[in-house]
């Protein structure tokens, strides 16, 4: 008797908890390295959480905290979200990524989403965007527009994700022009217009004319406008910078990812992964295809859908790194764990990698 | 009519002591007037930002681990201060502190034993030392001004710091992400309570004051301090030598801003990265003259600020403030104490001019 009236009292906290879950709206907190309207890489995160709250209504409430130092700073703010009710905490700079493990241990029933990091536990995703599809696309774009042959690529770190760029871009370069060349300049920022604008003006002098960065401001669209050249905008469309400059943008679209996220806590389908998604999965999007030919159009487009349908992967062999040695054998693709930690660069890169 | 300082010729005992609560009074006021403009209620404001993060277990231990390192290396700070040597790179001997003190771990991941914690903050604390002894070195020998050695040795440390991370001690099972590896639990310094993360950098902050309030006002050094900061001719008449003091202020607070930085990446962070410091060997310095260039009211002057970050924090979250709102406080506050201080020794003057270009200037 006394077993049944226990039983009874636990589905009835069961049944209650599960309608209580389904009334509260799922609260989505926000951790930021940078400041919301840093036109970049932050803001782009900012963007997909704004689109989250309006597109999920009153299921969703978010929450954010910006400018946070990685470090010290980064775990007492993941984790006053974590005790503060949050249900599902995204941490979007990869500083954040031990603070997040951290964090997650001592909060089993939160879960946590960590960008652009390779760690992961029960309660821990990590995900990231597959930049470097675009970059292939912008690299043939670049091969098929330039006249000299080499094109200038304005780099923030040496860190796996931006060396990926790198070699993709060059990859389809390559697969349009075989001798086409890349010079790359490191300004050890992600934002910074003053080094930015100087790396473009060296790189120009040195006979590039086109340029691409994988740095967030728009220093660089605007000196290639002064100087007449082409140039492609990163993380946003920056097309305002240079109306007849740019040529496309790769476009970071985080909101598809958050929503689809966010959903799954709804749903009670939340399971940690690794994510890594591409352009056919909408996290990163082309800005439209502008000053340029009709038939150069047509070749991104179709580069674009040949990735999209998982035809055309950029890292397919054959393939040289830069010393020489074959990396991928012909037909051969290179495999995400290799991607992930990328350390060296393709053959024709006019640069030695900072080691 | 134009405005002068005069010298008092005595001030008030009780004004010196009330100052920084007369000052901080002040930021209140104008921090709710700043909150009504914004259209917050300013007794909520303020209550999130100066009571909250005393209200809870939680946020104390936080507030432990982000004070903790302002009051270290500020307690070091205020004494060189006082003996007038201008250390402004107590950030770069927080960084070398953290490089020499985490070598054990990360050059020598395989020797895991007790002995290896002690070691590393001997390592730390001589790191900071001997990274502080740079621009004493200089200053005594060549006549250099050391806030300028200071300051720049800063960006040497960091450029040095995030090239070893970037390069030789980077993490071999870290997919060439810029960070060392994790460090082995006997590379931990240790939590000193089971209810939160407040580590023993607190301890040895609270051990600081006290060893350094009574070397102020107890021993014939702390004397000297006094004089070579006051009466330096007298100091040499009374045969203290200025060089040894200089070396002295300045191996002290860079050891206790190295035992600060070890402290910080041994209990906080448990590893290298390339940016190890969120700026605190800068803000020690307003730690430090909140504080009076005294080691106890240092350790009031860090507990306030490490409240103000917090309860910034909490604001940005509940009220939607922006984390600017939270840098014009700390600035309101030092403006108001350093004007409290004016006003004590000086006397403000309104002197009637007359010569009549300024006068006509007037109307």
């Amino acid at each position: 008797m006394k077993l049944r009236i226990l039983g009874l009292t636990l589905a009835a906290a069961i049944v209650g908890s599960a309608s209580a879950q389904a009334q509260d709206p799922v609260e989505a907190c926000f951790v930021y390295v940078g400041s919301k309207t840093d036109g970049g890489w932050t803001q782009a995160h900012d963007i997909g959480r704004q689109e989250a709250d309006h597109l999920m209504g009153d299921a969703v409430t978010t929450k954010f905290v910006e400018n946070i130092p990685e470090g010290a700073d980064a775990e007492r703010a993941i984790e006053r979200f974590a005790r503060s009710g949050c249900d599902i905490v995204f941490t979007t700079s990869f500083g954040f990524m031990d603070p997040t493990i951290k964090v997650a241990k001592k909060y089993p029933d939160v879960k946590f989403e960590h960008a652009t990091g390779y760690k992961t536990a029960d309660n821990v995703t990590s995900y990231n965007s597959r930049f470097y599809e675009g970059r292939y696309i912008i690299g043939q774009i670049a091969a098929k527009m330039s006249k000299t042959g080499v094109a200038g690529y304005i780099a923030s770190f040496p860190i796996p994700e931006v060396v990926q760029g790198i070699n993709a871009f060059l990859l389809g370069a390559q697969s349009v022009n075989p001798d086409f060349k890349l010079k790359v300049v490191w300004v050890n920022s992600w934002f910074d217009a003053g080094k930015e604008a100087d790396a473009a003006k060296a790189l120009i002098d040195q006979g590039v004319d086109i340029l691409t960065q994988h740095t967030d401001s728009t220093a660089p669209m605007q000196v290639a406008a002064e100087r007449g050249i082409h140039a492609f905008g990163q993380a946003s469309d920056m097309i305002k910078a240079g109306p007849e400059t740019q040529l496309t943008a790769i476009v970071d679209t985080w909101g598809a990812y958050y929503i689809k996220r966010i959903q799954a806590v709804i749903d009670g389908t939340w399971e940690s992964q690794s994510s890594w998604d591409g352009l056919k999965d909408g996290i990163l999007t082309m800005a439209p295809y502008t000053n340029m030919p009709d038939d150069v159009k047509a070749m991104a487009e179709d580069t674009e859908a040949k990735i999209k349908s998982g035809e055309l992967h950029p890292f397919t062999g054959p393939v040289k790194k830069q010393d020489g040695t074959q990396w991928l054998a012909d037909g051969e693709t290179a495999d995400d764990g290799t991607l992930l930690g990328m350390n060296f660069y393709v053959e024709g890169v006019d640069d030695k990698l900072p080691q | 009519m134009r405005l002068e300082l005069e010298k008092r010729s005595e001030h008030s005992t009780f004004y010196s002591i009330a100052s920084p609560f007369i000052a901080i009074g002040l930021t209140l006021i104008f921090g709710a007037i700043l909150f009504a403009v914004i259209g917050k209620d300013p007794a909520e404001a303020l209550y999130i930002y100066f009571v909250s993060p005393l209200t809870s277990t939680w946020s104390l231990h936080e507030l432990a681990v982000k004070s903790a390192p302002l009051i270290l290396i500020g307690a070091g700070l205020s004494l060189c201060f006082l003996s007038s040597n201008w250390n402004i790179g107590a950030e770069g001997q927080f960084v070398m502190g953290a490089v020499f003190g985490s070598m054990m771990p990360i050059v020598f991941p395989d020797v895991q034993n007790t002995f290896v914690l002690p070691l590393m903050i001997i390592m730390g604390m001589a790191g900071g030392a001997a990274y502080a002894f740079i621009p004493a070195f200089l200053k005594t020998r060549f006549g250099t001004n050391e806030i300028l050695t200071s300051l720049m040795l800063v960006y040497v440390a960091q450029l040095f710091l995030d090239w070893l991370v970037r390069g030789p001690w980077r993490n071999p099972e870290g997919f060439n992400f810029p960070e060392s590896r994790t460090f082995h639990e006997y590379a931990i310094l240790p939590e000193v309570l089971e209810s939160g993360r407040a580590h023993y950098g607190a301890v040895f902050a609270v051990l600081a004051v006290i060893g350094l309030a009574v070397l102020l006002s107890k021993t014939l050094k702390g004397f000297e301090i006094q004089v070579a900061g006051q009466a330096p001719r007298a100091g040499r008449f009374g045969g203290f030598s200025a060089a040894k003091m200089t070396f002295f202020a300045f191996l002290l607070s860079g050891a206790l801003a190295g035992l600060a930085g070890i402290s910080e990446v041994s209990g906080a962070v448990q590893q290298l990265r390339p940016v190890v410091s969120p700026g605190y060997g800068f803000t020690a310095i307003i730690v430090a003259f909140l504080g009076r260039l005294n080691p106890i009211g240092v350790l009031f002057a860090g507990i306030l600020l490490g409240i103000s970050y917090l309860g910034g924090e909490e604001a940005q979250i509940v009220l939607g403030l922006s984390d600017k709102i939270t840098r014009v406080f700390q600035g309101m506050l030092l403006f108001f104490v350093l004007a409290c201080d004016t006003l004590i020794l000086y006397r403000i003057r309104f002197v009637s001019t007359r010569t009549p270009a300024l006068a006509m200037g007037e109307n």
